[in-house]
């Protein structure tokens, strides 16, 4: 794992020391209300519907044992006891109080976290693949370029005051875990004819009100460009981008109205100025950096262990887990598991104190002592021993986090929503509950195969509706909450945007809708075809008919 | 006009408080000051702005209530989540986890 090295430690100690002395500034009546928004946005602190709600960032989505420990002692001390992990691979406290953030800073900084880059229009906290370094079918750590990103974004005193946020994906992987298509620039690690490693360029994604997927501006670019190039693509955006208008200000936008192709003729003039200056990466940073994600000390083992097979035989809950929740590992004898944080009936991406502790414990114990944050909300032990799998089961079903249902249709992705967010107008939490419940049965969720349903509870699509099998999004009618639906919608691969299935329904009526959709899909799919495939032959209107049939 | 109550966040630690008949904030809806015409409602905000000066509380703004079971019942969902809490069962325990 990245360590701070002396640079990151005292920016992080100083940032501290400074927001301390601006919150006593603002409670001595030095400063307004007006004059501290940006300050506290700054450090990730916003106003919720309840309170404040302090949003720290997890570069990369990699936390340490001792870091998660950490979140588990502010979410005691500081928060109800519990926190809640994001679509964008962080954590939000959602009960904290103003005269303790200087304090919970604090405690973050000891453990080499913070809240910067997670509020604001700057560069937003970078996110990645969550099983980089330890994927099968990844062709090199994209970690590495994740946190060289990190260093140069990072206060960057240029792109501070952008037209509007800016969020940053990389993925080395076959299968996008990042949802690369819809951020403003995703990233996408691969090897050149002659061997070279380089990045697929994606620019203006984006949800929101505008759904829109990354267009590739660049099919290769050497791994040592990466920074000039980005910079060009900020600096293009900076000057261009519309400032008048928020709901038009995002890369998005601007590539849209001028067109992808002219878009990148002007990054590559810019580029052309820069690209062979001091943003050029040398060798020696990029070895230094790529020491820090070197494999941990990996015991040689045979690939085939017998004993997940035997246990699972004893065990059919341990089978369903097996089948569910753990993947291939680069290294024979290892595997990569998911710890649902979608319970039936529980939040999803909530853990509490006990909960962050015990997956601590865990990685300490049977891993290297690090975890993962994943986008779908879900946090992840990637380096257990096939040998151990057993027993890593039943240590997360001791904390309620071995639902083995992740990739299937009650791995729900939902934003806080109405219960918490001052931008919701619907609540999304309650739903994904009531959903959860409804298509508990693992069997048919099995039967089902992956599928990706997700909510939002505003149009801003924290919770990626834009971007699910079955996406729903919650709005306000008169002040009564309705769900719209969509279906056939992607995050990974090409990626696509859902189409809006037709009328709204009433809070009552959204779970059977839901229900009345895999129905449909049971009833026409081929053999072997999942939800979406099933969805791209036939169209909407096998699911329209059945959604609005006069009764 | 509906009967309007005037709302704010305290400024110390962000909690939702409501402006009370004494000129003071208090942590129950059952202590508000119900507004009952636009005249009043304005003058409750005039004096909800001092305390934003006076950096006790912060986002003032004035909601519809209804009198319900002899006490003030917000009338939006967005209202009642901030009077009662989230709408979920927490902490977030799962249940037959």
């Amino acid at each position: 794992m990245y360590r701070y090295d002396e640079f990151d430690r005292t920016l992080v100690a100083e940032r501290v020391a400074q927001f301390r002395g601006q919150v006593r500034r603002r409670l001595d009546g030095a400063l307004s209300e007006d004059e501290f928004k940006p300050l506290r946005l700054m450090n990730g602190l916003y106003l919720q519907l309840h309170t404040y709600m302090l949003r720290v960032a997890i570069p990369y989505g990699t936390l340490s044992s001792r870091q998660l420990r950490r979140l588990a002692e502010i979410a005691r001390r500081f928060d109800k006891g519990y926190g809640h992990f994001t679509t964008r691979q962080n954590i939000q406290f959602n009960w904290t109080r103003l005269e303790d953030v200087p304090d919970i800073l604090e405690a973050l900084a000891e453990v080499e976290m913070h809240a910067i880059q997670t509020s604001g229009n700057c560069i937003r906290n970078v996110t990645a693949d969550p099983l980089a370094g330890v994927a099968g079918d990844e062709l090199t750590d994209a970690r590495v370029y994740a946190e060289i990103i990190r260093q140069w974004s990072t206060l960057h005193p240029e792109f501070s005051f952008l037209p509007r946020k800016f969020k940053i994906a990389v993925s080395a992987a076959a299968t996008d875990r990042a949802a690369l298509r819809v951020h403003d620039i995703g990233l996408r690690l691969h090897r050149d004819a002659g061997g070279g490693l380089g990045f697929e360029v994606m620019v203006g994604g984006g949800q929101g009100r505008t759904p829109v997927l990354a267009k590739t501006i660049r099919d290769f670019l050497p791994e040592r460009d990466l920074l000039s190039y980005l910079e060009a693509i900020l600096r293009v955006y900076n000057q261009l981008g519309r400032r008048d208008n928020i709901y038009k200000a995002r890369i998005k936008i601007l590539v849209n109205e001028i067109g992808a192709a002219a878009f990148a003729a002007l990054v590559e003039a810019e580029w052309a100025r820069i690209k062979d200056d001091v943003l050029r990466l040398p060798d020696e940073e990029l070895r230094r950096i790529r020491a820090y994600f070197a494999p941990p000390p990996y015991e040689t083992l045979a690939d085939d262990d017998p004993d997940p097979a035997r246990a699972a035989r004893a065990a059919p809950g341990f089978a369903d887990w097996l089948r569910g929740n753990v993947e291939h590992h680069r290294q024979p004898g290892y595997a990569i598991v998911t710890a649902s944080l979608k319970p039936i009936g529980g939040v999803p991406g909530d853990a509490t104190a006990a909960q962050m502790e015990g997956v601590a414990e865990i990685a300490d114990h049977f891993g290297f002592g690090e975890v993962r944050v994943t986008y779908k909300q879900n946090l992840v032990l990637p380096d257990i021993r096939k040998s151990d799998l057993h027993a890593v089961w039943r240590a997360l079903d001791d904390l309620g986090l071995a639902t083995a249902n992740a990739g299937l249709v009650t791995d729900i992705i939902a934003c806080p929503g109405l219960d918490y967010c001052n931008l919701a107008n619907a609540r999304s939490i309650p739903i994904a509950q009531r959903l959860g419940e409804r298509f508990a049965d693992l069997d048919r969720q099995h039967d089902l195969g992956p599928i990706t349903l997700n909510i939002s509870g505003c149009i801003n699509a924290c919770g990626h509706h834009h971007v699910a099998n079955i996406g729903i999004l919650g709005v306000d009618k008169k002040g009564v909450e309705f769900y719209q639906i969509t279906l056939g919608g992607a995050a990974d691969g090409a990626g696509a945007i859902g189409a809006i299935v037709g009328r709204a329904f009433a809070e009552h009526e959204v779970v059977d809708a839901v229900a009345a959709i895999l129905d449909v899909y049971l009833s026409e799919r081929r053999p072997g075809e999942r939800f979406v495939e099933t969805y791209r032959r036939v169209g909407l209107a096998p699911f329209k008919e059945k959604l609005y049939a006069p009764a | 006009m509906p009967l309007k109550v005037i709302t704010a966040n305290r400024l110390i630690d962000g909690r939702v408080v409501y402006l009370t008949r004494a000129n003071d904030w208090s942590r129950r809806l059952a202590d508000a000051w119900p507004a009952e015409d636009e005249a009043e409602a304005a003058r409750l905000l005039d004096l909800a702005e001092a305390h934003v000066r006076a950096r006790r509380v912060i986002g003032v703004y004035a909601f519809p209530v209804v009198r319900a079971d002899g006490g003030l019942a917000p009338v939006s969902q967005r209202e009642r989540i901030r009077t009662f809490g989230p709408s979920l069962e927490w902490p977030p325990m799962a249940r037959g986890a």
